[in-house]
């Protein structure tokens, strides 16, 4: 089974992903959490597919962005087989990967795609993700092939579907 | 009517520019900052006006929880030890309230500031009156702001250095470099930098 799951991450990796390599792979139990930097990162914010990515940014020690999760992990549910993706973009530090991210994934049984973004420079990237941005968590990017915006502010569920709603048209 | 087409043009330059500055409400470098009272660890009330001889400060709003914060105790007791004497003394305000974040009480305030033996006043935003009106927005969040004839004039604003995680591997150290630029009378290149960092708890 573990394998199985393995697998299917492997294969939605190559998929979706496949335009970019992470800085490393950490692994614990039935979780495999790539790591990039701002660059590694950047391919996975943009799209020549038809699909609508919701890209959350969070992080476990904050605590709006984990009041907000499980508004977005319904969003997923409601939204499976869709066009529409869901990313959780970590920004736990890399060394809280093992202890703090992957557990809390485990018992909330969180199988979203998870990566973290692990990049120090932060007044170089910020401005990148969305010049307005100050920096604060939790911040969503939500982008298709040809629109994108960018919410530094929490979410519902209502608000997350009926902005995703934009993106479908 | 010469003059009242400029006054109109100048009008709408300004609300261009006003439009365009999305940035949140609280002082911008530039500005000169109101003084403050703020009861610090040792139960005493600490001022600006507590430190006459002082050419500025570094205030620096943080706090016990966040780990971006834990991660800079270390590095702002040492910007403390580098500064002091050269009259740049560190302040560090905990903006949160202790009902949203517990582990950021007063008590525990000075808990930590014993653990960690402090060289600096750690101050509490009881009520948090101020720092909204300096606009910090997470913590760590820091100010430099230099004394003039006028009043205390804000310098810098932004993150202390460009690594959070290893501060062995910091290329480029914005609280100090501003704070040299000061004390040399020079001019501070880069005076704005963003980070990640923990919003400020208040109630809902």
């Amino acid at each position: 089974m573990k394998y199985v799951f393995i697998l299917l991450i492997g294969l939605f990796s190559t998929s979706v992903w496949a335009q970019t390599k992470a800085d490393t792979l950490i692994q614990s139990g039935t979780y495999a959490i790539p790591v990039y930097n701002f660059d590694g990162l950047q391919p996975l914010l943009q799209t020549n597919s038809d699909s609508v990515f919701v890209i959350n940014l969070w992080a476990t020690w904050c605590v709006p962005c984990v009041e907000e999760l499980p508004e977005f992990i319904r969003f997923e549910q409601d939204y499976l087989n869709t066009k529409v993706k869901l990313i959780l973009v970590s920004l736990d530090m890399q060394s809280k990967i093992t202890y703090a991210l992957i557990p809390f994934l485990q018992s909330r049984k969180i199988t979203t795609k998870t990566v973290v973004l692990s990049d120090p420079d932060m007044n170089r990237w910020i401005p990148l993700m969305d010049k307005n941005w100050e920096g604060t968590i939790p911040a969503t990017l939500i982008y298709s092939k040809n629109k994108r915006q960018f919410y530094p502010h929490p979410f519902t569920y209502e608000e997350l579907v009926s902005e995703v709603k934009n993106f479908l048209n | 009517m010469k003059k009242l087409t400029l006054l109109f043009a100048l009008l709408c330059f300004f609300t261009i520019i006003k439009a365009q500055n999305t940035t949140p409400t609280g002082y911008q470098v530039g500005d000169y900052i109101e003084d403050f009272s703020l009861k610090n660890v040792d139960g005493r009330l600490v001022s600006l006006s507590t430190f006459p001889e002082s050419f500025g400060f570094i205030i620096i709003f943080t706090c016990n929880h966040c780990p971006y914060s834990i991660a800079y105790e270390d590095r702002i007791i040492a910007l403390n030890n580098k500064y002091n004497s050269l009259g740049y003394p560190v302040i560090a305000i905990n903006p949160n309230d202790p009902q949203v974040q517990p582990g950021d009480s007063y008590e525990k305030m000075q808990e930590r500031h014993k653990e960690k033996a402090f060289n600096f006043p750690y101050l509490f935003d009881d009520g948090q009156k101020v720092f909204p009106k300096f606009g910090a927005q997470r913590t760590p969040h820091v100010y430099v702001v230099r004394r003039n004839p006028k009043g205390m004039v804000v310098e810098y604003i932004g993150a202390i250095d460009d690594n959070y995680e290893d501060a062995s591997a910091v290329k480029k150290r914005y609280v100090e470099n501003a704070v040299d630029a000061l004390i040399a009378g020079n001019k501070v290149e880069v005076n704005y930098t963003k980070a990640i960092g923990c919003s400020i708890k208040v109630k809902k």
